[in-house]
């Protein structure tokens, strides 16, 4: 019995090698966070995370209720409610899935309510299409959503736990999606370390709803009728949450590097081969691994550009953003997604970075691209494209008000 | 891991014996605004009344959030929490997987804690019936969804849903010079549905706020049976039916008394008639429909033809329904005679 105890207690202290998806990366997190309550409802490509929580269920790793539900509207608010009660929750979505939950994602913030889902990002039905476009999990981007965008298994272990540490901060107290890119990281395995659970319980206080327990014992209304006489107030009290959020982030991530001895120093984004850059590139998720090829190669032949990936979407990190592109002398944003009829007809970052840009005395010239809709790869000639154009814009000091469309057959 | 003190079992509540024997205490008091002799909020006070303190509420949109769950007036003292309009299932659902999780790991105090979450009849039968009919298949989880039916999407101006009677006048089917019945489907069987429909759900009943006692041992009964509940109430709403708030009871017994309303449960799949329903079945004559339908002036508009489909409709779940008023499918040698029918 001795010799047992110490072969678990010796485990339970030990970092592990695995060769895992980012689906199943995430499973491993969960189960290292002793996850309470899950739901489940299938679609592609997010439904590899579940397939992976059921197992380490039914093997016995983890002890959590786990709801099959009948559809995403109620998957959603099965943990929605299981969270008000001080449950530790977990759910997910993809595509159409994510929008038939809708309702159910725009109540979660006011509410206050913590739960992280994994968005495994699928283009919206019709016509049928399993792979990756990101306007589904910016469905959610007004609301009061954390919503980042990760691009390793590795990346998508941390920021699960990151996750939880966040939204479960009472400062905070908001939702998080975590968005991986259908297919190329939710189905795509790689060598990930997945820590120790004595780690992870340093890294992660048991969630404490506090004053908001619903609960006999702390008998409060939730959510009444509020009418014009509160909801302005309300929505200011999310608005300062969101604010809030920023100092979490970076408290987390600090303390993440900490306690497991890696992550990123900047939470934000990552920046590849930036500090010389003439011209840099944006994109989130997995787009990074054709243009980090793709830039490498530039730079053997004396193009010196750069690659911002953007992990966080919401809170979005407006000043760190502008004092990191505004050195360069033309930037490009790849679009994931599309935002029809807005702006210059631009994708939703393309947009964004416009708008961050506004107030600075340094505004480089700005092209936008969309890209790899419908899960269409990403290729290094529409890498190569993107840089040609923002080179041209940088030597005529230009923005181009079109949208250019990568890989289109026309 | 978890904790040696968790049991799945339920509170204690005996029924009460007479009016005289119910407890003093509310749950639910001032602070609600709804109409003059609404029978909802009277069921809201009826239902927490039976369930006693250690109690959570979850409540759908309709007029019992909107007029009765106001921002710093609230007249809930258990704690309560809104759903969505079609969230009822899922809101008792995730309430009572989020407290076994909890106390099953030991991370909460483990107890038996009522958990209740209502609907209207547009909520529950019409949006949320998918939601319902899921939850009541989770029999490792204890709670009670009860419908509070008053025949209309009533809070947002009074219009027909899948629960509001043949012909009603509402604001979505208004008699016209041409045509007379807009509204022409014939309302859904919930509890019957729910009975039928869901082998493991212990409890299915009926009432209605004219049979305070009778309600509230329901209620007992379906918290403390095991697993997921189902109870159907009929509520007369003087706004929706456009009758005198005085007569809110009167019309409650007089659905009844017509035969219209059965109140009856299913536990475990044995029925069980109650009160002047148990009457009816054992032999009084029902009231005719008329009675009940001439006094509310959302039926003023029927016509002896009208009024005679009703009664029709109405003789039909006495006479020739397998399980009288419950069930629909017709007896087993009518059925054998179709299939002789080459
Ligand atoms: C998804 C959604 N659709 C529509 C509404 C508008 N709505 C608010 S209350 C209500 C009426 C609900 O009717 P019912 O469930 O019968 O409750 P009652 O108002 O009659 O008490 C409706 C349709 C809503 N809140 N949510
Ligand atoms: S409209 Fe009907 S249900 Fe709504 S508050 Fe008035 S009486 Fe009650
Ligand atoms: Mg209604």
């Amino acid at each position: 019995m001795a010799v047992v105890e110490t072969k678990a207690a010796q485990a339970a202290s030990e970092d592990k090698e695995l060769l895992i998806s980012g689906s199943e990366a995430v499973a491993e997190a969960l189960t290292l966070a002793d996850l309470d309550v899950v739901t489940a409802y299938p679609i592609r490509p997010y439904d590899t995370v579940m397939q992976a929580i059921a197992k380490k269920i039914s093997g016995g790793q983890l002890t959590a209720e786990y709801i099959v539900a009948e559809g995403e509207h109620s998957q959603f608010e099965i943990v929605k409610h299981a969270s008000t009660v001080g449950a530790r929750v977990f759910c997910g979505s993809s595509g159409v899935g994510w929008a038939y939950a809708m309702e159910c994602l725009v109540v979660t913030p006011p509410l206050r309510v913590p739960m992280i889902c994994l968005v495994g990002n699928r283009a919206l039905d019709d016509p049928g299409a399993f792979g990756v476009e990101h306007n589904d999990a910016l469905f959610v981007r007004d609301l009061g959503w954390m919503l980042c965008w990760i691009d390793t298994s590795q990346e998508a272990f941390d920021t699960t736990l990151i996750a939880y540490r966040v939204a479960e901060d009472r400062r905070v107290f908001l939702p998080c999606a975590i968005s991986a890119d259908g297919a190329f990281l939710t189905h795509s395995q790689a060598i990930t370390m997945v820590a120790s659970k004595e780690k992870v319980d340093r890294f992660l206080p048991r969630y404490n709803r506090g004053d908001l327990l619903l609960h006999p014992d702390n008998p409060i209304t939730v959510a009444p009728q509020a009418n014009e006489d509160w909801v302005i107030e309300i929505r200011r009290q999310n608005d300062e949450a969101m604010k809030r959020a920023y100092t979490v982030i970076e408290e987390a991530y600090a303390d993440f590097r900490k306690v497991f001895g890696r992550g990123p120093e900047n939470p934000w984004f990552e920046e590849y081969m930036t500090e010389d850059a003439d011209v840099i590139l944006i994109g989130m998720g997995t787009i990074s691994l054709p243009m980090k090829v793709g830039i490498r190669n530039m730079r053997a032949q004396g193009k010196k550009v750069g690659l911002v990936r953007l992990r966080w979407f919401r809170p979005f990190p407006t000043e760190k953003i502008v004092a990191a592109l505004s050195k360069a002398k033309a930037i490009g944003v790849v679009d994931r997604n599309y935002s029809f009829g807005s702006p210059f007809a631009s994708g939703v970052v393309a947009n964004e970075i416009r708008a961050a840009l506004y107030n600075s005395d340094k505004r480089p010239p700005l092209l936008s691209f969309i890209s790899g809709l419908g899960g269409r790869e990403v290729t290094l000639e529409d890498v190569y494209k993107a840089a040609d154009l923002c080179y041209s814009a940088a030597t005529s000091g230009k923005s181009d008000a079109r949208t250019h469309w990568l890989g289109v057959r026309e | 891991m978890a904790d040696a003190t968790f049991s799945n079992a339920t509170q204690v509540l005996e029924p009460f014996r007479g009016i005289k024997k119910v407890t003093i205490e509310e749950y639910f008091t001032s602070g609600h605004r709804t109409c003059q002799g609404c029978e909802s909020a009277l069921i809201m006070k009826l239902m927490v009344k039976a369930a006693g303190p250690r109690t959570i509420v979850l409540g759908s949109t309709g007029c019992m959030y909107v007029a009765n769950t106001t921002y710093y007036t609230t007249p809930w003292v258990v704690p309560w929490m809104h759903t969505q309009l079609g969230s009822s299932g899922s809101a008792a659902l995730g309430t009572a997987a989020g407290l076994k999780a909890l106390m099953k790991k030991g991370k909460m105090k483990a107890e038996s804690i009522n958990v209740i979450a209502f609907c209207g009849d547009g909520g529950g039968a019409d949006m949320g019936l998918n939601g319902i009919s899921a939850t009541l298949t989770h029999k490792d989880y204890n709670c009670l969804i009860l419908l509070y039916d008053n025949e209309s999407y009533a809070n947002t101006d009074i219009q027909l849903s899948g629960m509001t009677p043949y012909g009603a006048n509402t604001t979505f089917s208004p008699p016209g010079k041409v045509i007379r019945n807009i509204h022409t489907r014939w309302k859904k069987n919930m509890a019957g549905m729910m009975a039928a429909g869901h082998p493991e759900c212990r409890y299915v009943a009926t009432v209605c706020g004219s049979y305070a006692v009778e309600m509230m041992n329901k209620v007992r009964r379906a918290l403390t049976i095991g697993g997921p509940t189902f109870i159907h109430s009929l509520d007369p709403c003087p706004k929706g039916w456009d009758y005198d708030p005085m007569l809110s009871h009167e019309m409650g017994e007089l659905a009844i008394e017509t035969g219209l309303f059965p109140l009856y449960e299913v536990e475990d799949g044995v029925v069980k008639y109650y009160g002047k329903t148990k009457a009816l079945i054992e032999g009084r004559k029902r009231k005719p429909v008329r009675e009940y339908l001439l006094k509310q002036g959302r039926f003023a508009h029927f016509t002896e033809e009208d009024l005679g489909y009703f009664q029709a409709k109405v003789d039909e779940m006495w006479e020739k329904w397998e399980i009288p008023a419950v069930i629909p499918f017709r007896r087993l040698d009518a059925s054998k005679a179709a299939l002789e029918v080459k």
